[in-house]
C-alpha cells in the first residue's frame, strides 16, 4: 500500500451536541436501593421490582466478560449514574406536549416526532437518555392491534404482556451486561403485534444519550404473535465526550408461529476521536427465539462506538423456523469491534443465515465471533455463513472466530471466508473515471456490503451508505 | 493538446521512462508500439496519474497547464481517459451506477447538473449499443466475473459515456475476436472529433487498419526511438523490432 492510504483524517461527528436540557439525575453508584429507587421513580408494580432486585444480586456475583478481542479501561459501575430523565416528561396525552426543547433536539438529528410531520409510513419511539419522549402514529398502529409504546407505559397498560415475555427470551442471569440491564434498566421500547397482523408501517426506535456520566440500558420487547409480521429499525446516537460512555442494552423478540420480524439497526453512537479518547461502550445483548415456521432476520450496520460487543442472536426452537443475521461493522482510527450471532438449532428443517462483512481502517480492530449449534433433535439443519473482511491501509486488524458445534449428522454447514484488501488499483481505477477518493472508497465499500444493504429498509440503506462513507472518510488520501 | 518533453519516471528505484517526448494536437491519433516491457503501459499511467509512479524529471502540459500537477481524478475531470490493459473488477457496484457516479461526478467538477438515473439509463442504452454490448452488462458488477474481450469492450463503452478529449487505449485490441476488434474500433472511430485525440498503445498492425494513425512511434527501453506515418507500422509488422532497436 502506498503512502496515500496511510493519511488518515476524520470528518466531524455530525450527532456530538450536548443539549442542555433539565434533568431529573440520581446521585452515582448502584446498590439495591438505587434498584428501588429507579423502580419507584416509574412506580413499577412490585413483581417486576423483584425482578430487577433478583438480577442485580446476580449481577453481583458475576464478573465482567473479558474473552472478546477487545481492550478498553475497565468501567467503574460505582462512579456511572444509572438515571437521567428529562425533566418535563411526564405521561403525555398527545406529541403535542413533548417539550418543545427535546422536540428540536430530534429535529437536529433528523427525527421528526411532530405527528404533521412524521416521517411517512414510520412510527418512532423516542428515547433520550433513561426515558422514552414521546411515540408516534399510536392511533394509526391502534386501529390494526399494534401495540407500540414505551416500555414504562407497557409496564402500566399491558403487564400480563410484559410480565409474560420479559426474560423469556435473554434471562437476566444471561450474562453480566444483560444482568445488569435487567437490574437498572429505565425504560425502551416495547411491540406487540397481534395473531395474523402484518404491521402496515415500520416501527422504530431512536435512541440518544445526552446525559454525562450516565449509562444508557433500555430495554425492548418485540412480540409477534401467531402470523403476525413487523419490521422493525433502531437507529443510535449520543454527545462527543472525553470520557467513555456505558450502553448496556437488551433486545428480546420473540416470534411466535408463523411470526415475522425483521430488526434492523443503524448503530452511530460518538465513536470517539482519532486518538481513542473518548465514545461509547456498547455492550448489547440482543436475542430472538423463533417457534414453528417463524422467522427472525437481524440486520446491523454499525460505524459508531468506541468498542462494540453485540452477537444478535436467534434460538431456532420451531420446527422450520429460520434465522438471518446480515452484518456490517466498520472500525476506523481506534474503534474495536466485537461482533457477530448465534444460531441455535433446536426444532428439524432450521434454516440460518450468516453474512458478515467487516471493514477496518485506521488501526481499528474488527472481529467476527460467530456460533452455529446444532443440538441433537434437529435433524436437517442447514447453516451458510459466509464472512468477509477488508481492510483499508495497514495497521488495522481483522480476525474471525467461528465456533461450529454439530450434534446432528443430517446437518449441513457451508462456511466461507475472505479477506481483502481494498486494492489501490481499484481505487486507481475509480479517479481515473473521475471519482475522488472518498467517492471511490464509498463506492468500492458500498459494493463489498451490498448483501448487506440490500436487506435494509429503502430509508435506512441510503443513510447506511452515508454513514460508511462518513466513517471512513479520510482513511484515503 | 499535449506536449511531453523528456519525461523520465521511476518505479521504485527503477527508471522504465527515460526521456520522451510526444507531441499530441486535437485531431489527431497516434499509435505508439513497442516490446514487451519498453514502458508502454507506463507512459499510459503516468499521463492518467497512477501514484505507483514517480516522474523523476520531464514535464507534461495539457491544453497549456501542468498535467503533472493534478490528481488523477482532475486529469479524467479535464477529459483524460485511459482504457485499461487490465481493467480492474469491482464487486457488488454494478457498471451503470459506476458509471453514472464518474459521469456525474466528472459534470459536477465542470459545474454542470447532475443527470438523473433514467436520464442516465437512455444514455447507456444509445453508447452500449456502439459496443454491441449486451444490456444485461449494464447490471453486472464492474469488470467482475468478464471475460478479458468483455472487459476490453467495457472500457470502451466507458470512454463512449463519459466522452473524453484525450483517449489512452493500452492494448484494447488484445483478446478481442476478429469481430469485436471491428466493433471496438468502429466505436472509437465514430467517437473521434476535430477537437479530440487518440493514443492507441497496440502490438498489432491489424488494429491500425481500422483505426488509422496519424503518427506511429516505437517505444523501446523507455524511449521513442522511431516515429514515422501508418507505413511504419507496416514495416514492424514485416521486421519486426530489432533492426530499430539496434540501431537505436
Ligand atoms: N509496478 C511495477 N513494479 C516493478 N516493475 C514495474 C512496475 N510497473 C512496470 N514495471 C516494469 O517496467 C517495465 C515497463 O513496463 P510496462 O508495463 O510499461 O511495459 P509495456 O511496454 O506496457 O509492456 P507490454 O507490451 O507487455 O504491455 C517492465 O520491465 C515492467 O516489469
Ligand atoms: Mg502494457
Amino acid at each position: 500500500m502506498s503512502a496515500s492510504i496511510e493519511s488518515l483524517v476524520n470528518k466531524e461527528y455530525a450527532y456530538g451536541f450536548v443539549s442542555d436540557i433539565d434533568a431529573d439525575t440520581i446521585p452515582k453508584g448502584l446498590n439495591e436501593d438505587v434498584v428501588r429507587l429507579i423502580s419507584a421513580k416509574k412506580n413499577e408494580p412490585a413483581w417486576l421490582l423483584e425482578w430487577r432486585l433478583k438480577a442485580y444480586r446476580r449481577w453481583t456475583t458475576m464478573t465482567e466478560p473479558h474473552w472478546a478481542n477487545i481492550t478498553y479501561t475497565p468501567v467503574d459501575y460505582q462512579n456511572l449514574r444509572y438515571y437521567s430523565a428529562p425533566k418535563s416528561v411526564k405521561p403525555l396525552q398527545s406529541l403535542d406536549e413533548v417539550d418543545p426543547e427535546l422536540l428540536k433536539v430530534y429535529g437536529k438529528l433528523g427525527i421528526s416526532l411532530n405527528e404533521q410531520k412524521r416521517m411517512s409510513g414510520v412510527a418512532v419511539d423516542a428515547i433520550f437518555d433513561s426515558v422514552s419522549v414521546g411515540t408516534t402514529m399510536k392511533e394509526e398502529l391502534s386501529k390494526h392491534g399494534v401495540i407500540f409504546c414505551s416500555f414504562t407505559e407497557a409496564v402500566h397498560n399491558h403487564p400480563e404482556l410484559v410480565q409474560r415475555f420479559l426474560g423469556s427470551v435473554v434471562p437476566y442471569s444471561d450474562n453480566f451486561f444483560a444482568a445488569l440491564n435487567s437490574a437498572v434498566f429505565s425504560d425502551g421500547s416495547f411491540c406487540y403485534v397481534p395473531k395474523g397482523v402484518k404491521c402496515p408501517i415500520e416501527l422504530s426506535t431512536y435512541f440518544r444519550i445526552n446525559a454525562a456520566e450516565t449509562g444508557q440500558f433500555e430495554r425492548t420487547l418485540i412480540v409477534a404473535d401467531e402470523g403476525a409480521s413487523v419490521s422493525y429499525l433502531e437507529g443510535c446516537t449520543a454527545p462527543k465526550r472525553d470520557e467513555n460512555q456505558l450502553h448496556a442494552a437488551v433486545v428480546e423478540i420473540i416470534a411466535l408461529d408463523d411470526a415475522n420480524v425483521k430488526y434492523s439497526t443503524v448503530q452511530n453512537w460518538y465513536a470517539g476521536d482519532k486518538e481513542g479518547v473518548g465514545g461509547i461502550y456498547n455492550f448489547v445483548t440482543k436475542r430472538g427465539k423463533a417457534m414453528t415456521n417463524a422467522k427472525i432476520s437481524w440486520t446491523q450496520v454499525e460505524t459508531g462506538s468506541a468498542i462494540t460487543w453485540k452477537y444478535p442472536s436467534v434460538i431456532l426452537q420451531g420446527d422450520n423456523s429460520t434465522g438471518e443475521f446480515y452484518s456490517v461493522a466498520v472500525v476506523n482510527n481506534k474503534q474495536q469491534a466485537d461482533t457477530g450471532t448465534k444460531m441455535i438449532h433446536i426444532g428439524k428443517n432450521t434454516k440460518s443465515t450468516i453474512i458478515s462483512k467487516g471493514i477496518s481502517a485506521g488501526q481499528g480492530q474488527n472481529s467476527y465471533r460467530g456460533q452455529v449449534k446444532v443440538l441433537p433433535k434437529a435433524e436437517n439443519a442447514r447453516n451458510y455463513t459466509q464472512c468477509d473482511s477488508m481492510l483499508v491501509g495497514n495497521k488495522c486488524g481483522a480476525h474471525t472466530f467461528p465456533y461450529i458445534e454439530v450434534g446432528n449428522n443430517t446437518a449441513t454447514l457451508e462456511h466461507e471466508a475472505s479477506t481483502s484488501k481494498i486494492g489501490e488499483d481499484q481505487i486507481f481505477y475509480c479517479k481515473a473515471r473521475g471519482l475522488s477518493a472518498e467517492n471511490a472508497i464509498s463506492l468500492i465499500v458500498s459494493g463489498f456490503c451490498k448483501e448487506v444493504f440490500k436487506e435494509l429498509p429503502m430509508e435506512f440503506a441510503l443513510e447506511a451508505q452515508q454513514l460508511l462513507g462518513i466513517t471512513l472518510e479520510g482513511s484515503v488520501g | 493538446m499535449l506536449k511531453i518533453e523528456n519525461l523520465h519516471a521511476n518505479v521504485g528505484d527503477k527508471e522504465i521512462l527515460k526521456g520522451i517526448s510526444l507531441t499530441v494536437n486535437a485531431g489527431e491519433v497516434h499509435a505508439i508500439m513497442g516490446p514487451n516491457g519498453s514502458g508502454k503501459s507506463t507512459l499510459a499511467q503516468v499521463i492518467a496519474g497512477h501514484p505507483g509512479y514517480e516522474v523523476t524529471s520531464g514535464s507534461v502540459i495539457y491544453e497549456g497547464a501542468d498535467l503533472l500537477a493534478l490528481q488523477p481524478e482532475e486529469r479524467a475531470q479535464h477529459g483524460i481517459f485511459l482504457a485499461f490493459q487490465y481493467p480492474v473488477e469491482i464487486p457488488g457496484v454494478t457498471n451503470a451506477y459506476f458509471l453514472r457516479s464518474a459521469y456525474n461526478e466528472i459534470r459536477k467538477a465542470r459545474g454542470e447538473e447532475e443527470v438523473d438515473p433514467m436520464d442516465f439509463l437512455d444514455l447507456m442504452e444509445q453508447k452500449i449499443k456502439l459496443v454491441e454490448m449486451d444490456e444485461a452488462m449494464l447490471h453486472r458488477s464492474v469488470n467482475a466475473g468478464f471475460s478479458g474481450g468483455e472487459k476490453k469492450r467495457n472500457e470502451i463503452l466507458q470512454m463512449a459515456v463519459l466522452a473524453p478529449k484525450l483517449a489512452i487505449l493500452d492494448e484494447t485490441d488484445s483478446g478481442l475476436d476478429i469481430d469485436a476488434l471491428r466493433i471496438v474500433a468502429h466505436g472509437v472511430n465514430q467517437l473521434k472529433r476535430p477537437d479530440n485525440a487518440t493514443i492507441v498503445v497496440t502490438h498489432y498492425q491489424r488494429l491500425l487498419n481500422y483505426i488509422v494513425p496519424d503518427f506511429v512511434h516505437v517505444l523501446a527501453a523507455g524511449r521513442i526511438v522511431k516515429s514515422g506515418g501508418k507505413e511504419l507500422a507496416l514495416e514492424l509488422e514485416a521486421k519486426g523490432y530489432d533492426w530499430i532497436t539496434e540501431a537505436a
